[in-house]
């Protein structure tokens, strides 16, 4: 696609010819950089995806040597777990749905040339990349990576002498820390963008949703990391210099961290689940040829959902010991919440009502999505409970929950996203054959991974164990089968992810022209050339006359109407 | 920027209020009224920073959602607080001894 | 790529200039920053009535002085703000090195202040009193020297008569900067 692209530079702009690392590494432009997260997040969940499969054969076969890897350790199962968590927050679902779709889609979906600080953009990708290597390069460095969980709770985090790692546990949060930086400078340079730089004509209800949903989820992201960032310089000195912030002998207070870190690692969740839900609405409306249902109300909703994400965090933390009148409060706004979300999703349902429904590939995803989030969503009552969630949360419950609601966050939602837009990034089509069995090969085993863990959790497993043969009650075979099976399911559903693989390079060579728009869509990005040029739109930025999604408008001969089209 | 209406003498008057408030800011705890100290301390702070937003940042003539901007960041640190405060406020847990370092661990296993 | 300044850049859908715009946002998310650490410094405070004790001894004579000097400095960059306005180049580059100056002056002071409490043996480890005292005036600082050194960059265009909007820019963080000095003034220097 490179060549396309450069093609595509000269053809235009006349720019001179751009060498390899003008074009491919130190790029200015926002598309490039788009692809630099994509990539950068891609191979990162690929490392993840390993860990599991690592801890999974563990959790399985205790003591056994695992394919690949060999015996795994205490100290190893602990660094696994903490660091397949950390990379798939903050390596995978930040950079692919936040970095990755805002920065390749908000200047074409807005109508503008580029982000408005294209050479901040750059310096967050570059930013992102050092806390990646800085990551990885925990587990090299003597005593191991982290083992203290992606939570970091003090005093097990803060002192080296308790969590064995003295140089592993200052590198990772060196890493998040660098890596909050990152997506602080990006979403500074996404907001003001999006605020200052729109299409003439575009006015803040013709703004697609995906936007919309992008641009509040890196407002909360900003209003919500400032305090872990000010927790975090606390902790590093406590790490490094030895003080006590987080050491309750030292006059300091651990839960104190708990706080701020859960202050920003709730609404983290809502920061990742918007901008997918924006995705999976241009996906929805799109292949159901209707216009969206109650534009309005999902952005009003959204507003909503922000601001009560910003009151439910110590929920994750009623077995933390904090005060009972708080837990009741908490627990009060945690199914709050499910309100507006449940409202969103209604609105998407009534999107599809009545619509003529293709299921195409993103379509695909963007349905499993739906579906697969709901069993999350469910689930998430039960924990949100104070009183339950003593017993559901110190076992594989909670893991399942998270799974089920994480996981058709980022994976399903993304590759949802990343299907939708491939015809738009590289020019070409992918593959439906290969991306049928990879849905398939890859929904189906995601359930026997996760639901076996429900039943396991309910069944009193643990979920710090390294070893169940330690414990007695947890070795009869029904446990062991169920245990088995999803550590099966996940080999299974890592493997069906190689036809992906497959698809993704061999459709960039030899996958149907796309023209610019396959899908007959409404929003700006499908009037560019695909893929676009550097600058976007070779003949002149649109300017914008009607909202997003004015489909099969009685009338009309065409089912669709771009935003651009005068009339 | 329209700060031409903002003439010359007008910074540095500005400039003398707020330093006349830091005199008084640091005379008042002399006083040795602990309310008194409260309201000269922290009142008077909330003052020079809003006198240095409004006059020095020009929030004055700003476009008005910049006040909203910045004053969510402070709705923000509310709920922090509110939230925090049952918990960090509370002694209990106070009297934990580090067993590690004490090496006592074992004896209170036994 | 960066060859020449993308259309989008030159926008203005809301009516504020997109650098200014940016700066904004740069401030809002700042002041969750600073203010989370601030929050935790207040919520342990106020559960801890020695720690007045342990503020009586910092130095409320180096604070005020740390505030006359940081007041007046923000005086000196909006002096420059507005002779920046009027085009008056070598004026709005005097006042930025003046406001560097004083920058200089802040942390001379700050030092000072340092070395005195460290040989009193009131070092970051004494007591959490003071590891909030050395981290929270500790980042301020980095953000002192971090605007003094864009100001110098920036002061280099500025003689030129180019970019000359980037002294309002850089004005307003320096304001802000002056504006967390308010708050941790009264909070570790004159509450005892």
């Amino acid at each position: 696609m490179g060549d396309t692209v450069t093609a595509h530079v000269d053809d235009h702009h006349g720019h001179h010819e751009q060498d390899f690392w003008s074009t491919y590494v130190f790029s200015t432009d926002h598309k490039m950089i788009g692809f630099q997260y994509l990539f950068t997040g891609l191979f990162m969940a690929a490392v993840g995806g390993f860990m599991a499969y690592v801890f999974r054969m563990q959790l399985a076969f205790p003591g056994e040597s695992v394919p690949g890897f060999g015996l795994v350790t205490p100290g190893d199962y602990n660094a696994l777990i903490t660091n397949h968590g950390t990379i798939m927050i903050f390596w995978v679902a930040m950079p692919m749905l936040i970095a990755a779709f805002g920065n390749f889609l908000i200047p074409l979906m807005i109508g503008c040339d580029d982000m408005v600080f294209p050479r901040l953009n750059r310096l967050s990708y570059q930013i992102f990349l050092i806390s990646t290597i800085l990551l990885l390069a925990g587990f090299f460095v003597p005593g191991g990576a982290f083992g203290g969980a992606w939570t970091t709770y003090p005093p097990l985090a803060a002192r080296g002498e308790y969590n064995l790692t003295p140089l592993g546990a200052p590198i990772w949060l060196l890493a998040v820390a660098l890596e909050i930086v990152a997506f602080l400078l990006g979403g500074i340079n996404f907001v003001t963008t999006v605020m200052n730089s729109r299409a003439p004509g575009m006015k803040m209800m013709d703004i697609p949703i995906v936007i919309w949903m992008i641009i509040i989820a890196v407002v909360l992201f900003m209003f919500s990391v400032g305090p872990l960032v000010a927790g975090a310089v606390m902790l590093l000195f406590d790490q490094v210099l030895g003080t006590s912030f987080f050491i309750p002998s030292g006059g300091g207070d651990p839960v104190l961290f708990q706080h701020l870190f859960w202050f920003f690692g709730h609404p983290e969740v809502y920061v990742i689940l918007l901008p997918e839900m924006g995705i999976v609405a241009e996906i929805i409306t799109v292949f159901s040829r209707k216009k969206l249902f109650g534009y309005k109300l999902i952005v009003y909703t959204t507003f909503m959902v922000g601001i009560l994400s910003m009151i439910v965090w110590a929920h994750h933390q009623f077995i933390a010991g904090i005060d009972p009148r708080m837990a009741s409060v908490f627990s009060f706004t945690t199914i709050l919440i499910s309100i507006p979300i449940a409202v969103t999703f209604f609105a998407y349902i009534a999107t599809l009502y009545g619509g003529s429904i293709e299921f195409k590939l993103p379509m695909l995803w963007a349905i499993g999505m739906i579906a697969e989030f709901l069993v999350g969503g469910v689930t998430g009552i039960y924990l949100g409970a104070s009183g339950l969630d003593i017993y559901f949360h110190e076992n594989t419950f909670v893991v399942a929950h998270f799974h089920y609601t994480m996981f058709p966050i980022v994976i399903l939602g993304g590759f949802a996203g990343m299907y939708y837009w491939y015809p738009k990034m590289f020019g070409r089509m992918m593959n439906e054959t290969l991306g049928k069995i990879h849905f398939w090969g890859t929904i189906i085993p995601f359930n026997f991974i996760f639901m076996p863990l429900f039943s396991l959790g309910i069944g009193g497993q643990h979920r710090r164990i390294y070893n169940y043969l330690n414990f007695p009650d947890l070795a009869s075979p029904e446990f062991q089968n169920l245990r088995v099976l999803a550590t099966t399911a996940t080999v299974i559903m890592l493997l069906f992810q190689i036809p992906f693989v497959i698809n993704w390079f061999r459709s960039m060579k030899s996958g149907e022209e796309a023209g610019n728009n396959p899908w007959k869509a409404n929003t700006l990005e499908w009037v560019a050339p695909s893929p676009p040029p550097h600058g976007n739109f070779p003949d002149g930025l649109p300017t914008v006359y009607r909202g997003p999604y004015e489909y099969s408008v009685p009338g009309r001969d065409e089912d669709y109407w771009p935003q651009n089209a005068p009339n | 920027m329209t700060a031409e209406s903002h003439g010359h003498t007008n910074y540095v008057k500005i400039w003398g209020i707020l330093l006349f408030l830091l005199v008084v800011s640091v005379v008042g705890p002399m006083l040795e009224i602990p309310v008194l100290t409260l309201i000269t301390a922290f009142g008077i702070a909330i003052v020079k920073a809003l006198m240095v937003a409004a006059y020095f940042m020009h929030l004055n003539i700003e476009k008005r959602y910049v006040w909203y901007m910045l004053i969510s960041g402070l709705v923000a640190l509310l709920v922090l607080f509110v939230g925090l405060s049952s918990d960090i406020m509370t002694d209990t847990g106070k009297n934990w001894e580090d067993c590690i370092a004490t090496s006592s661990c074992v004896e209170q296993r036994l | 790529m960066s060859l020449a300044k993308p259309i989008a850049t030159t926008r203005e859908v809301t009516g504020i200039p997109t650098g200014r715009l940016a700066v904004w946002w740069v401030i809002a998310s700042e002041i969750v920053i600073f203010g989370g650490l601030v929050t935790c410094y207040l919520l342990m405070r106020l559960n801890n009535v020695s720690w007045g004790d342990e503020a009586s001894h910092t130095s409320t004579a180096a604070g005020a002085t740390n505030t006359f000097v940081l007041l007046t400095s923000s005086l000196f960059i909006v002096l420059a703000h507005a002779a920046a306005e009027k085009k008056d180049t070598e004026k709005a580059f005097k006042f930025i090195w003046y406001t560097i100056g004083m920058g200089l002056v802040f942390l001379l002071v700050k030092s000072y202040e340092y070395t005195t409490e460290i040989s009193h043996g009131y070092t970051i480890f004494k007591s959490v009193f003071w590891s909030f005292y050395y981290t929270a005036t500790g980042l301020h600082a980095l953000h002192v020297i971090g605007g003094m050194v864009i100001m110098g960059i920036i002061s280099m265009d500025v003689k030129k008569g180019k970019e000359l909007q980037r002294v309002e820019l850089i004005g307003l963080y320096w304001h802000f900067v002056d504006i967390v000095w308010i708050f941790l003034f009264p909070l570790l220097y004159i509450a005892k």
